[in-house]
């Protein structure tokens, strides 16, 4: 579900110039890399935290929608939502254990998210308000991390390229129940329709920010550029996506809350208003509406799950000592 | 018994970016001796570009007397795949 340009990758390396040279080689022969692979150390830890942000994207991303799980309107959309936000699950662990070939252990990233060092995805920072959200957020929000993630199917770190092939092939029903959550409402009462948009309203503005800061501004996407981590800037995602989303916005009868959004027939795109970067970096830096509440979530299924963790391995130890004395 | 030779089992990345599948097993006195009895086996005609060998006493299996309690409960989760969903043609896919 997740995705956003990453946050604060630094790419600084210190090897020798022969070094990156072969390296470099090997990257522009799409060769892919894996993690017994010699790499530089930069690229190793831009993946870490890419890697790992996108995990945590992941898990922090089944909060909003976990919030409506027992309130779906019917047995269909609540079966469709479980099944979704068990799949946001499974996206987090295949990107977990991506994220650990590079030799970081699942503990400190875990850590590192619940003392607040790793970033996630700053769009799980909003409230869900109503169950409209939750359409908005599969046709918006997954539709936003389709467009970013399906480039990185062909990522050059082979473990992470790999799981973003096996979450890409998930993520198509997530766009599409949301897609059809939308759509039952607009096409239903005067109240729904005014449901669907008023969350429309709320939704798009961060959802056109998960793309990250405008190319200009993002100081380590060249970096990832040549080493093809990333295969498209930002404003080129962020770019298409506006130029998927805005017929699908006009099919339904809702109107994009952006009043400088208009057709430019030159570069076959539309052209959009000014992004409010403010608001966006406000709450990359955790002071999203919901940004306590979600850590809070988290550090307390940490802390409420020690004695699961504990039983398992006392379990497991007592098995194994079962298994010694019979043999 | 003891003289034994173990059992690996051997697991092949047929190309570049793919991962390993398994292909197959061999008996080797350490790990080392079974990399290499890997390559002379399975590898002779450019099968792949790197090797795992792993314990074969490593391998945790599911119990196939159990696979329709284990797998046969998704096929009637039909609302995980995205054809369920009615979305009209034109507005097309992400």
């Amino acid at each position: 579900m997740y995705s956003q340009g990453l946050i604060g990758a630094d790419g600084r390396t210190n090897e020798t110039p022969e070094f990156l040279e072969r390296f470099q080689r090997r990257i522009d022969a799409e060769e892919k890399i894996e993690p017994n692979d010699e790499m530089p150390e930069g690229y190793r830890r831009t993946l870490v935290r890419q890697i790992g942000q996108h995990a945590h994207s992941e898990i922090v991303g089944m909060l909003p929608e976990g919030n409506w799980i027992t309130r779906a309107p019917s047995l269909r959309r609540k079966a469709a939502l479980l099944a979704k936000v068990q799949d946001e699950g499974g996206h987090g662990l295949y990107l977990y254990s991506a994220a650990e070939t590079l030799g970081v252990s699942r503990e400190e990233m875990t850590e590192e998210l619940l003392d607040g060092r790793a970033k996630y995805s700053s769009i799980f920072n909003y409230p869900t308000l109503s169950w409209a959200d939750i359409g908005t957020i599969g046709w918006l929000v997954d539709g936003a991390a389709i467009m970013n993630q399906i480039p990185l199917c062909r990522c050059s770190f082979g473990p992470y390229a790999r799981a973003m092939i096996r979450v890409c092939k998930e993520e198509s029903f997530h766009q599409r129940q949301g897609y059809e959550i939308v759509m039952t409402l607009a096409q239903g009462s005067p109240e729904q329709k005014e449901m669907a948009q008023d969350s429309l309203n709320r939704w798009w503005w961060p959802s056109i920010m998960m793309f990250g800061p405008h190319d200009a501004d993002s100081q380590h996407s060249d970096q990832s550029m040549t080493w093809k981590i990333k295969r498209f800037s930002n404003d080129e995602l962020r770019q298409k996506f506006i130029d998927a989303t805005v017929p699908q916005a006009e099919y339904l009868g809702l109107t994009i809350p952006d009043p400088d959004l208009k057709w430019n027939e030159e570069k076959g795109g539309y052209d959009h208003g000014p992004i409010d970067w403010d608001e966006f970096w406000r709450v990359v830096k955790g002071h999203g509406p919901m940004a306590k509440d979600r850590i809070k979530a988290r550090k307390k299924a940490w802390d409420d799950g020690k004695w699961v963790r504990d039983a398992a391995l006392a379990h497991a130890e007592k098995r194994q000592a079962r298994k010694m004395a019979a043999e | 018994m003891s003289g034994e030779v173990p059992l690996w089992e051997v697991f092949i990345r047929p190309r570049n970016g793919l991962s390993h599948k398994h292909v197959g097993s061999i008996h080797a006195a350490d790990e080392v001796m079974a990399v290499q009895a890997a390559r002379d086996v399975y590898t002779r005609r450019g099968e792949g570009n790197s090797i795992w060998v792993v314990p074969s006493k490593a391998i945790t299996a599911s119990d196939p007397a159990h696979a329709d309690e284990n797998f046969e409960p998704t096929s009637d989760k039909i609302y995980r795949h995205p054809t369920f969903y009615d979305i009209p043609e034109e507005v097309g896919h992400m």
